[in-house]
C-alpha cells in the first residue's frame, strides 16, 4: 500500500495516478471510537489474573496475597506430592488415550465429509459431529453419569475406560475442525492426479492425501490433548473413587487449604497448554 | 469434408490407411444428473490416430474437458464405449489405463520435490529403483529442468511447473497423453514457447497427444487434426487447413478465424452471390440447390478503389483500420451485406488502400468461396 514512489509492473497503475497518500483513507473499524479501549480492557481482564497466578506460584510464603520473596518451593512441593504425581500421570494417560482415539475418529469423519460426493444428510452429519460443542457440558456430564453408573453397577467394572470414553466423545469435534479445515483447502485434483499416475486407492491415500492432511491431524491431536487435559466437569461426574486427574485434584484442594502449590501446578499446565496451542497455530497457519 | 466423424474421411484416406487408431470414441454420451439433467456429451464418435497431435477445440461448456476426463477414466460414460486400440477401457479405473494427464492447474504434489513428482508414476508402476532414476533424469533433460530437480514445486515458476507436469505425465511413457488447457495459465510469450516445446516433445516421444483448448490459434498451429466441438457434439474433424478453409458449418467458420457470411444461390456446382459474382464451388453432402450461405475469409479477397469491372463486386468503403502487418477494409455491398477484407501491408509508397466513403471493387480469389451446410 505504501509503495508509491516506485510502482512495480505487477501493481495496477490506478492507485499511482492519485496523489501519494500514506494512510488508508477508506473505512476501517479501527477508526471507530471505543475499539482500542475495549481491546485493551479485554486483554487486561484476560491476562492480568493469570499473571498474578503465575507470579504467586513463585512466592516464598504460604500466602496467595502477600509477596514474601522468590522461591521454587511450591514447584518442589508439588513435584514431591504423591497425590499430584498420581493425578498428573493419570491426566496425561487419559489425555493421550482420548486424544489419539478421538483424532483417528475425527480423521475418518473429516475424510467422509469432505472427500465423498454429496449425499443426503451430509449437513445433518456435519451438525451431529459438532454437536458436543453446542451441548452444555454439564448436561453431557449428567447424562454420562447416569449411563456409566448403571453400567458400573451392572458389570462391577470401574477402570479408566469410562473416563477415556467420555473424554474421547467430547474431544472428537475439537480434533475434527482443524482436520476438516485442512482437507477443505486441499486441491482435489491432486488425488485425481495420483490415480492417473497408476496409484491405487490405498496408495493415493498413503502417498498423497495423508501426507498433505498430516499438519491438520497433528493440530487436531494437540487440540484434543489440551481439551482433555483441561476438563473438570465431565471428569468430576464420571470418575470412580481414586481416579483424580490434575484438574479434579486441584478442585479438591481448593475446598481445603489454598496454598501456592495450586498456583505452581496451574502454571505448569498453563505452560504445557501455551506450548501446544502455539504449535497448533504454527501448524495450521504456516504451511500453505 | 462434411463427415461428422473421423472414420473414413475421404480427404484424409491416405493418412488413415497408414495409421492405426489409438483411441476410439464410439457413440459416447455423458449425462450429469443433478438438479437438472445436463447432456455434456451427445453421441460423440471420433477416432484418434497413433502418434497424432489431436486437438479438441470449442468454447467453454462444449464438452471437450468432459470427453478428456472420460478418456482418462475420471468419469464413466453414460452410454457408448471408449477403446484403446481395440480394447474396451470404458470401465477401467484411471490407474489401470496407460494414459496420463497434464492438468490445467498442473496438480503437482506440493509435498514432493520436482524429481519426486516425476518419479511418482514410475514408482506406482513398481519399476526398479535404477530404472526410475534413469527415466527421471531423462525426463528432466527432456524438459530442461535438470538443475531444479531438488526444488519444491512451490519454489519454481508457472512455466517451470508446467514442464514438471509434462515430465511427470510423460515419464511412465503412456500410450496417450491428455492435456487439459495446459497453456491457459501462462503469459503470451511463454505460451508461444510452450507450443513449440509441446510439438517437439510429441515428436521426440512419439506419444499420441490429445490436447484440449478453447484457443483456435493454438489449435491451428499445433495440431495434426482438430475436432471442433459445440454443445456436446463434434461438428467437424479435420486438418487445421481443412477446418479453416473448408468449415462445414457456420459455427465452425465463426469460431475459427474471421469470417464473411454472404447470401448466394447454388445451382449445379456454381454459386451466384446475391451481391454479384459467380464461383465454382465444392458442394457439401446434403446441401441442395437454392439459397445458401457462403463463407469468404477476409484475406481471401482483395479490394481496390474505383468502379467494379468484369469479375469484381462493387461496394462502398465504410472504414479502413490499420493494424501493423495488415489493413482491414470494412465494406458495404450493394445488397446491404457487410464484408471485411484484410490486405497485407506493403512498404510505404506502395498502392494506397481505398479511402473511407469511396467506391471500391472487390475481387474474390477463385476457390475462396465455401458453401456452408446451414
Amino acid at each position: 500500500m505504501a509503495e508509491t514512489t516506485t510502482p512495480t509492473p505487477t501493481e495496477t497503475a490506478a492507485p499511482a495516478l492519485t496523489a501519494p497518500r500514506r494512510e488508508p483513507r477508506g473505512y476501517s473499524v479501527r477508526s471507530l471510537p471505543g475499539f482500542a479501549v475495549i481491546a485493551i480492557f479485554t486483554f487486561f481482564a484476560l491476562y492480568a489474573p493469570i499473571l498474578i497466578l503465575v507470579t504467586y506460584s513463585f512466592n516464598a510464603g504460604t500466602s496467595l496475597a502477600i509477596w514474601e520473596g522468590f522461591s521454587l518451593r511450591w514447584y518442589y512441593q508439588a513435584a514431591a506430592n504423591e497425590a499430584v504425581q498420581d493425578a498428573a500421570i493419570r491426566s496425561l494417560y487419559l489425555a493421550f488415550c482420548a486424544a489419539t482415539i478421538a483424532t483417528v475418529a475425527a480423521t475418518m469423519a473429516a475424510l467422509a465429509t469432505t472427500r465423498t460426493r454429496r449425499f443426503p444428510g451430509k449437513t445433518m452429519i456435519y451438525a451431529l459431529i459438532n454437536q458436543p460443542l453446542m451441548i452444555p457440558e454439564i448436561v453431557t456430564a449428567v447424562a454420562l453419569l447416569i449411563v456409566f453408573a448403571a453400567i458400573k453397577v451392572w458389570t462391577g467394572h470401574t477402570s479408566m475406560i469410562y473416563l477415556i470414553a467420555a473424554h474421547t466423545a467430547f474431544c472428537v469435534p475439537f480434533a475434527y475442525l482443524p482436520i476438516r479445515a485442512r482437507l477443505e483447502t486441499m486441491d482435489n485434483t491432486l488425488e485425481t492426479a495420483a490415480q492417473d499416475l497408476y496409484a491405487s486407492r490405498w496408495l493415493t491415500f498413503r502417498r498423497v492425501t495423508l501426507p498433505l492432511m498430516w499438519p491438520g491431524i497433528v493440530a487436531g491431536l494437540m487440540l484434543a490433548f489440551v481439551i482433555s487435559l483441561d476438563d473438570v466437569v465431565i471428569t468430576e461426574f464420571v470418575k470412580s473413587a481414586g481416579q483424580e486427574t490434575i484438574p479434579t485434584y486441584m478442585l479438591g484442594q481448593l475446598r481445603r487449604v489454598v496454598t501456592p502449590e495450586v498456583n505452581a501446578i496451574s502454571t505448569v499446565i498453563l505452560m504445557a497448554g501455551v506450548i501446544l496451542v502455539a504449535l497448533f497455530f504454527r501448524l495450521t497457519s504456516r504451511r500453505r | 469434408m462434411t463427415s461428422q466423424t473421423a472414420h473414413a474421411e475421404p480427404a484424409e484416406a491416405a493418412i488413415a490407411d497408414t495409421t492405426a487408431i489409438a483411441v476410439d470414441v464410439d457413440r459416447v454420451s455423458k449425462i450429469f444428473r443433478g438438479e437438472t439433467e445436463v447432456r455434456a456429451l451427445d453421441d460423440v464418435s471420433v477416432g484418434i490416430r497413433k502418434n497424432e497431435f489431436f486437438t479438441l477445440l470449442g468454447p467453454s461448456g462444449c464438452g471437450k474437458t468432459t470427453l478428456l476426463r472420460l478418456i482418462a477414466g475420471f468419469e464413466p460414460p453414460t452410454m457408448g464405449a471408449i477403446r484403446l486400440g481395440t480394447r474396451d477401457i470404458s470401465r477401467l479405473p484411471p490407474n489401470q489405463r496407460p494414459i496420463n494427464t497434464v492438468f490445467q492447474n498442473y496438480a503437482l504434489f506440493p509435498h514432493m520435490s520436482v524429481a519426486q513428482n516425476i518419479a511418482f508414476g514410475l514408482e506406482m508402476l513398481g519399476k526398479p529403483k535404477a530404472e526410475v532414476q534413469r527415466t527421471v533424469d531423462e525426463m528432466l533433460r527432456l524438459v530442461r529442468m535438470e538443475e531444479l530437480k531438488n526444488r519444491r514445486t512451490s519454489e519454481i515458476s508457472g512455466g517451470q511447473q508446467q514442464r514438471v507436469a509434462l515430465a511427470r505425465a510423460l515419464a511412465p511413457h503412456p500410450e496417450v497423453l491428455l492435456l487439459d488447457e495446459p497453456l491457459s495459465a501462462l503469459d503470451l510469450k511463454l505460451r508461444k514457447d510452450m507450443q513449440i516445446e509441446l510439438k517437439r516433445l510429441q515428436h521426440e516421444t512419439g506419444i499420441t497427444f490429445i490436447f484440449v483448448t478453447h484457443d483456435q490459434e493454438e489449435a491451428l498451429t499445433m495440431s495434426d487434426r482438430v475436432a471442433v466441438m459445440s454443445a456436446g457434439k463434434i461438428l467437424q474433424v479435420g486438418r487445421p487447413r481443412d477446418i479453416y478453409e473448408r468449415p462445414a458449418e457456420r459455427f465452425v467458420a465463426n469460431f475459427i478465424g474471421e469470417s464473411n457470411f454472404l447470401d448466394a444461390t447454388l445451382s449445379g456446382g456454381t454459386v451466384e452471390l446475391a451481391a454479384g459474382g459467380r464461383f465454382d464451388v465444392r458442394v457439401p453432402e446434403g446441401v441442395r440447390d437454392g439459397a445458401v450461405s457462403v463463407l469468404v475469409r477476409p484475406e481471401h479477397a482483395s479490394v481496390r478503389s474505383g468502379e467494379a469491372a468484369e469479375g469484381e463486386t462493387g461496394a462502398t468503403v465504410e472504414n479502413v483500420v490499420y493494424s501493423g502487418e495488415a489493413t482491414v477494409v470494412h465494406l458495404r455491398l450493394a445488397t446491404g451485406e457487410a464484408m471485411k477484407i484484410r490486405l497485407a501491408n506493403a512498404p510505404q509508397g506502395g498502392e494506397a488502400p481505398p479511402q473511407t466513403g469511396g467506391a471500391a471493387a472487390i475481387r474474390i480469389a477463385p476457390g475462396a468461396v465455401t458453401v456452408l451446410k446451414d
